[in-house]
């Protein structure tokens, strides 16, 4: 739905370059719900501008529903027509909502109906139904200023639908509510997600809202995609900085033995195999770190335990995990961690 | 002079000071505002960005508001003119007193305009606008209480100028204050032309002010106006 290929941005102030993006190949499917995080300055929100080119990539493509938006005319900072008409196709709510406060909330809805030329009962029809759908009928006639701010997102992400997007684009449309109001927009974005087929890119540098909506991730540094994927693959791929910031499990490691680090999801979560494994094998487990999340809609756990004696000696009972269909990596076998505690946001 | 003797003059004086201004205020609010939009779509970061336009706009506004306004006067009689086909009376009066204003309110606009937060630019970029429904739909709309105040203080400064305009055969009000109350002692006179002017002035300021927190709906004041209606 969304691909970009090789796309970079060169931004020139004052003389001085920098560049924002260095080859980023994006991939979101249609109808999935794809975050991208990385750390402050990372570029994702140079990347999110480029996909409806409020920021025209300095090389590279952006294809849009099949529209490549690159190719469309326009300067730098004007539209071309099509590329303006593409645009009516792409939904963005943003982190400062950016309503018109001189206008109500149903008026904030009507604005993109106003810019397509929609007829005023047409545009009224469309606005009340929009309302209806993210929870705020009875606020119509109010004016933003009035809003909390869970309530202006839902204005913000109501007026984003209008144009029958079939694309959602979100830059940290979350950073500047509450928890909770966090937690009830991701929900809605979700439901419109299922119900409407939406397909939503979200930008975030909470791990949270990946791992509550998400259905893929990448992870941005320094204006490149290190690593993306979709959750289920990133969380059973052992060496995924994605996977282990969604689900941390501390950097706790027994002196000595060898280290796994189990890694279930679905059905397999509900079996005892680490049970099953100390009465089969008669081992002595110690269990260093434990734990089941849902993340995308799906039960994931990860458990970190410690076998006694070298890699080696655990042959078979690590095949004997293996055969469960969980995924098993090793981590180390003399009880130094092998992996360094830097987080990948921190 | 007595009363009787002094209101018929006043009745015309006002009518012409109320034309004067009238006509310049429509004027500069016709060239006025697209002259400060433009100043800040053809700035850096600016939809239309164009230094030399941006710069030779910027500099005719500056020559304009740093004229002082008794130079214009005089300045700008051939225009005149040319313009109204006289120079003496309050119909010459509205051609310096409205190329006075405009670089004016030109600049007001633009510090109303430049107040617009650029994140309701981008919404409207975003949605698929084109430069013009970013200037009618975004900038206009949420800067419409500063450019009323902006008008306000336009309006209030060009019944000042039209004043001055009269000490020099500009007629209205300004031109009784110098054939009565100065050349002719008629320091009663005189006192109640301040007094009409003063009122005039306030009238003004009130009327903008009102008009502006009609247009507000920003937070709090909506809150307030709100409650206070209710109440
Ligand atoms: N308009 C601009 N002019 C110059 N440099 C810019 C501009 N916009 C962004 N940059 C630079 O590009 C880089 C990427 O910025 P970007 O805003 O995409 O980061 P980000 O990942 O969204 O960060 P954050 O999490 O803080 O929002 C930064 O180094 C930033 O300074
Ligand atoms: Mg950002």
């Amino acid at each position: 739905m969304i691909t970009t290929k090789d796309l970079t941005k060169v931004y020139t102030s004052r003389g001085r370059q920098v560049s924002a993006l260095r080859g980023v190949d994006l991939h979101v499917r249609e109808g999935e719900v794809y975050g991208v995080v990385g750390t402050s300055g990372a570029g994702k929100s140079t990347l999110i501008r480029c996909v409806n080119m409020l920021e025209r990539p300095t090389s590279g493509t952006v294809t849009v529903a099949g529209v490549e938006l690159t190719a469309l005319r326009g300067s730098e900072h004007r539209a071309g027509r099509e590329l303006r008409e593409a645009r009516r196709r792409i939904g963005m709510v943003f982190q400062h909502f950016n309503l018109l406060s001189s206008r109500t909330v149903q008026e904030n809805v009507e604005l993109p109906l106003e810019i397509t030329g929609l007829d005023r009962a047409a545009r009224r029809r469309r606005a009340a139904e929009l309302l209806e759908l993210v929870g705020l009928g009875g606020k119509a006639g109010a004016y933003p200023g009035q809003l909390s701010g869970g309530q202006k997102q839902r204005v913000g992400i109501a007026r984003a639908l209008a144009g029958d997007p079939k694309v959602l684009l979100s830059d940290e449309a979350t950073s500047a509510l509450d928890p909770e109001t966090t937690r009830s927009i991701l929900g809605l974005l979700r439901t419109l997600n299922q119900e409407l087929g939406l397909t939503v890119l979200l930008i975030t540098h909470e791990m949270d809202v990946v791992k509550s909506v998400c259905d893929s991730a990448a992870l941005m540094r320094d204006g490149r995609i290190v690593e993306s994927g979709t959750l289920t693959d990133l969380l059973s791929d052992g060496t995924s900085e994605l996977a282990r910031e969604l689900f941390p499990l501390g950097d706790s490691a027994g002196p000595d033995g060898t280290v796994l680090e189990i890694t279930f999801q679905g059905d397999s979560s509900g079996r005892p195999f680490i049970s099953q494994l100390a009465r089969t094998y008669q081992i002595d487990l110690n269990i260093l770190g434990a734990a089941v999340e849902t993340i995308g809609g799906r039960q994931v756990g990860r458990m970190r335990v410690q076998l006694p004696g070298f890699h080696q000696d655990n042959v078979v009972p690590i095949g004997y995990l293996r055969e469960q269909g969980l995924q098993v990596d090793v981590i180390t076998e003399t009880g130094a961690n092998a992996f360094g505690s830097k987080g990948v946001l921190a | 002079m007595t009363w009787d003797d002094m209101q018929p003059l006043l009745h015309d004086a006002t009518i012409e000071t109320l034309q004067m201004v009238g006509i310049a205020t429509l004027v500069t609010l016709l060239l006025g505002l697209p002259l400060g939009i433009l100043l800040v779509l053809t700035d850096r970061g600016g939809l239309l960005r164009n230094r030399p336009v941006n710069k030779v706009v910027g500099a005719i506004v500056n020559v304009g508001r740093s004229l002082p306004f008794v130079i214009l006067l005089v300045a700008l009689i051939p225009f005149t003119r040319w313009v109204v086909g006289t120079s003496i009376g309050w119909q010459a009066a509205t051609v310096p007193l409205a190329v006075g204003a405009i670089p004016f309110y030109a600049r007001l606009v633009e510090t109303a305009v430049r107040g617009v937060d650029g994140g309701l630019v981008e919404a409207v970029q975003a949605m698929g606008g084109s430069t013009w429904a970013v200037v009618r739909k975004a900038l206009l709309p949420e800067a419409l209480p500063d450019l009323v105040s902006a008008l306000t203080t336009t309006v209030i400064a060009l019944i000042g100028y039209s004043a001055m305009a009269g000490t020099v055969g500009g007629g209205g009000l300004g031109n009784l204050a110098i054939t009565y109350g100065y050349m002719r002692f008629e320091t009663g006179f005189m006192i109640v032309i301040v007094i009409e002017l003063v009122v005039l002035v306030t009238l003004v300021q009130l009327i903008g002010d009102l008009v502006v927190r009609r247009l507000s709906h920003r937070g709090a004041a909506t809150g307030l106006l709100a409650r206070l209606r209710r109440a």
